[in-house]
């Protein structure tokens, strides 16, 4: 049995496994205690687990803790909470841009790295910046709409009221 | 605990000692702790719940702090059902929807309100509840008529006071209420909130779950754990029908320094369980086990000719008007197409996932079933449980959109659960999903039309091919697996519906072939046959239209009388920007695309929510690729409850079946499922969505109807005849592969 130490959500934890390739995500999840990372696939195929590696956006279902260790490591959790949301989260709220949610700690992962590197995306930009995330339900137009009203800077934005739009049109 | 009344009695001190942590969260904030004048208590202590549907204290508890929960055996599967039912009730009680929680899909806690499926979680779910609801009303007014000395009809309820009508101070609902329940029947003649009045149906509420979705919080049924609980991993066989011939448990030895792992074998039901979720996956893979050969399926390659001619269960005439076949000889001009749906699957985007905990009082299951009492009644059947002692306790899993792998992956929980003795978390693997979740059936329909001189439909004729019904409940896996006597029931919804064309026509009739054999077991999926009959349809009357030569919202139109429909039809073409004119589209060409739009329009089981939709799409002749630019939906389910709730799953429906008919196919060969994957089975991406208008007709005089798939029926008809309209090239065969559309477009010349 290995200990690892890393960076998580700003804290230094460590961690024992017996299997220095057992995935990240199941240490989150499991010992860890963070469910914000999902598992959707275990194939690197959907993005339901991602979580941010030294900024980077990385699906933790395939990282070997072993690479984990000395690393900085984000998960949804970590990015913002109800009180305190990040950009990304608070525009997802608003927007309800979550329908089961499963996907959702994928989409928000993704876009909050994409909008740190790229802070005004186009549409299109925004696009191509998911098109490696899966979501079953549909709520593609939704995502998108959030992801560009995090690019857009504040009116910050009240959690629970409603900005229902006449039309979704544009997205 | 002997009685199902008894079973529901919930001891808090049980629920800690048993349901740990996550519980605490997820019941305890909702209802339990608030120990209130509806739950009085019962000689033990514990909190009795109602669960007798007949009975107001069935459906609701108001707490002693003037908050409510709300009780609904339909369950919110990221669907908006739980707003909804609050904004419903708020209306009739008085009280602020903030102030009501809903606790759903609990067999320990809810009334049977049957499973969730067919639009039914608000037409019956929350219509349910709202009579509740205002049976409560009732009570609480002639209470407060009492306290205050007024007549009742002077009264009123509102920020959860029954107050005089006049102005004036009131009195709380709680205080009113006192140390009871309502004891009070539900009366179906209890006086609804008049529309007019309406303040809080209607309103976009924002759904109070998805800031936890949006930050880690909520939990998932895959996300839920019990002290002592061990995680396990089923192995499934190689071949559908392949037995368990042999199992070399040295195999997993080998793995350097791994937990405790133990493998359970029943019959053919093999599982490694261990208190180390990565030593279970590790153990499943390794383990060695050899399966007899089994090759009993038809194979992808020549299903429709393996369906047309397949034994048939009997035939049924769903739809007879009139004697098509007499009058189509006489027809002036006589067409005829075959369609094809293929089997697909419920592919959710997170596995199946249950934990069990069966002990000798009793088993409790934690489950995302779409249908928890169902679950409860057939699992408790199938492993000789006392249906009593069984409670299905529903937590959202990832999006189901019908049966998916949920009941399934609870039985192989119970099953496990109740040979070791443990409580038990079966998570299915991505494999698993694709390969097993029962399937939405693969559709087979021959149309055939007349239209006389003046382009009248003189005759109709539809005959589809669908798996038959049989009685009972779908057999499980692992029971199936263990040798365990179960029914054989199959049932994949009402998939003959909409087989018939929504317009004036005055010979009709739609033929099913029931068949006894299909490959794959059959499922519900979202709006189960709906969306390829619809496709059938109204691709078939696109095809008239342009037989006749007329513009095909014209030709729509002229043959349209209920104003609904024509409301719907015109919304959506004006707001699209329709000019009228024939197909194809005479300037299709745009640089390298070939442009075009199409219409669709359907009124969901001929008797529900009014739907037309109009599409944009460019199709690149080169790559055989079709982007959809533009979607707009104009969308009749009278009374809105949650408009944007009610947009997210529009939306959704859409894009969902834009990628069923772009993408999707479960594939299969003699012996197995190959689509076992994103890979293999893909659905839309990010890069093809696309622009999505949301027209929504309230009608706040007319009843609410269900809007969780009605909105997927036209999808693949409008694709398919903006293709049309760009390519002249007609696609009646899903998905629409770019292979697909380049042999449609060299077929046409
Ligand atoms: S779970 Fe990691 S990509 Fe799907
Ligand atoms: S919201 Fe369900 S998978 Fe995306």
């Amino acid at each position: 049995m290995a200990t690892y130490a890393f960076r998580l959500n700003g804290r230094s934890v460590s961690v024992d496994s017996w299997d220095p390739g057992q995935p990240l995500l199941y240490l989150l999840r499991g010992a860890l205690g963070l469910h914000g990372p999902k598992f959707g696939c275990g194939l690197e195929q959907c993005g339901a687990c991602t979580v941010l590696v030294d900024k980077q956006a990385t699906r933790s279902c395939t990282m070997p803790v072993s690479r984990a260790a000395g690393r900085d490591i984000t998960t949804l959790e970590g990015l913002g909470t109800i009180e305190k949301p990040h950009s990304v989260q608070a525009a997802f709220i608003a927007e309800q841009a979550a329908q089961c949610g499963y996907c959702t700690n994928g989409m928000i992962m993704t876009a909050a790295a994409l909008l740190s590197r790229t802070p005004k995306p186009t549409l299109e930009q925004v696009k191509q910046g998911l098109a490696g995330n899966l979501c079953r339900c549909g709520t593609h137009t939704r995502i998108l709409r959030a992801v560009m009203r995090a690019s857009q800077p504040p009116p910050r934005v009240a959690l629970r009221r409603a900005t229902p739009k006449q039309s979704e049109g544009g997205v | 605990m002997q009685t199902l009344s008894s079973m529901s009695s919930i001891s808090r001190r049980d629920l800690l000692k048993t349901g740990g942590a996550l519980v605490v969260s997820f019941a305890f904030g909702a209802v339990l702790p608030r120990r209130s004048a509806a739950q009085s208590p019962t000689a033990d202590g514990d909190l009795a719940k109602m669960l007798d549907p007949s009975e107001v204290d069935s459906f609701l508890a108001i707490h002693a702090d003037g908050s409510v929960t709300l009780y609904t055996g339909k369950v919110d599967i990221g669907t908006g059902l739980r707003i909804a039912v609050a904004q419903m009730a708020a209306e009739e009680l008085g009280v602020p929807a903030e102030r009501i929680s809903v606790v759903d899909g609990d067999t320990g806690l809810c009334p049977d309100q049957g499973g969730t499926g067919g639009s039914t979680g608000l037409t019956r779910g929350g219509v349910e509840v709202r009579q509740a609801a205002a049976t409560a009303r009732k009570a609480l007014l002639t209470l407060g008529a009492a306290q205050l000395n007024r007549p009742a009809a002077d009264l009123t309820i509102a920020d959860g006071q029954v107050r005089p009508l006049a102005g004036g101070s009131g009195i709380g609902i709680a205080a009113l209420l006192g140390e009871r329940r309502f004891s009070v029947k539900v009366d179906p003649r209890a006086p609804l909130t008049a529309p007019a009045r309406y303040t809080v149906v209607g309103k976009p509420l924002l759904r109070p779950e998805v800031p936890d979705k949006c930050t880690g919080r909520h939990v998932y049924v895959q996300d839920f754990s019990l002290p002592g609980m061990l995680h396990a991993r089923v192995i499934r066989p190689p071949t559908v029908g392949a037995k368990l011939v042999s199992v070399d448990e040295s195999s997993i030895r080998s793995i350097p320094g791994i937990p405790d792992v133990r493998v359970v074998r029943i019959d053919s039901f093999l599982a490694v369980v261990s208190k180390d979720e990565w030593a279970a996956v590790r153990a499943a893979t390794a383990l060695k086990s050899t399966w007899s050969d089994w090759q009993g399926l038809p194979g992808n390659d020549g299903l429709v000719r393996y369906l047309r001619d397949g034994a048939i269960d009997r035939d049924e005439a769903v739809v007879s008007r009139g004697d098509p076949a007499a009058a189509m000889p006489g027809a002036a001009k006589k067409l005829s197409a075959t369609y094809f749906w293929p089997s697909q699957s419920h592919a959710s985007l997170g596995p199946s996932c249950a934990v069990a905990d069966v002990r000798a009082d009793g088993a409790t299951i934690w489950s995302a079933s779409q249908g928890t009492h169902g679950l409860r009644n057939n699992l408790a059947r199938v492993f000789g449980l006392p249906v009593a002692k069984v409670r299905v306790v529903f937590l959202e899993g990832s999006g189901s959109y019908g049966t998916n792998g949920s009941d399934y992956v609870a039985a192989d929980a119970v099953l496990l659960s109740k040979t070791i003795g443990q409580p038990v978390r079966v998570q299915w693997t991505r494999q698993d999903e694709h390969r097993w979740d029962p399937k939405g059936p693969q559709q087979l329909l021959d149309l055939q039309a007349g239209l006389d001189s003046t382009g009248r439909i003189v005759a109709w004729d539809t005959q589809m091919w669908l798996p038959a019904t049989r009685p009972g409940g779908r057999a499980y896996l692992a029971a199936e697996a263990a040798g365990i006597a179960q029914e054989r029931g199959q049932n994949a919804g009402a998939l003959a519906q909409n087989g018939d064309p929504p317009y004036a026509a005055e010979n009709v009739r739609v033929l099913v072939h029931w068949l006894k054999e299909t490959p794959l077991v059959p499922s519900n999926l979202r709006a189960p046959g709906k969306i390829a009959n619809v496709f059938a349809v109204e691709s078939f009357t696109d095809e008239l239209a342009a037989a006749a030569g007329v513009d095909p919202v014209a030709f729509r139109l002229s043959r349209l009388t209920d104003p609904r429909a024509i409301d719907a039809l015109t919304r959506a073409t004006t707001t699209f920007g329709w000019r009228a004119r024939t197909s194809p589209n005479p300037q299709a060409r745009q640089g390298n695309l070939l442009t075009g739009r199409g219409v669709a329009y359907m009124r969901y089981k001929q008797a529900e929510n009014y739907i037309a939709m109009v599409m944009d799409v460019a199709v690149d002749p080169a790559s055989g690729r079709i982007a959809v630019r533009r979607v707009v939906c104009a969308h009749d389910c009278g009374l809105v409850v949650n408009p944007d709730a009610l947009r997210n799953q529009i939306e959704g429906c859409i894009v969902q079946t834009l990628s069923r008919t772009l993408h999707e196919e479960v594939k299969f060969d003699r012996s197995r499922v190959t689509s076992a994957d994103w890979a293999s089975y893909p659905i839309l991406t990010f890069p093809e969505a696309p622009a999505i208008d949301v027209i929504l007709i309230d009608r706040p005089d007319q009843p609410l109807l269900g809007a969780g798939e009605a909105a997927t029926a036209p999808v693949a008809a409008a694709l398919a005849n903006a293709v049309f309209d760009a390519t002249g090239a007609r696609l009646r065969t899903v998905p629409f592969t770019p292979e697909r559309v380049k042999a449609a477009l060299r077929s046409n010349g």
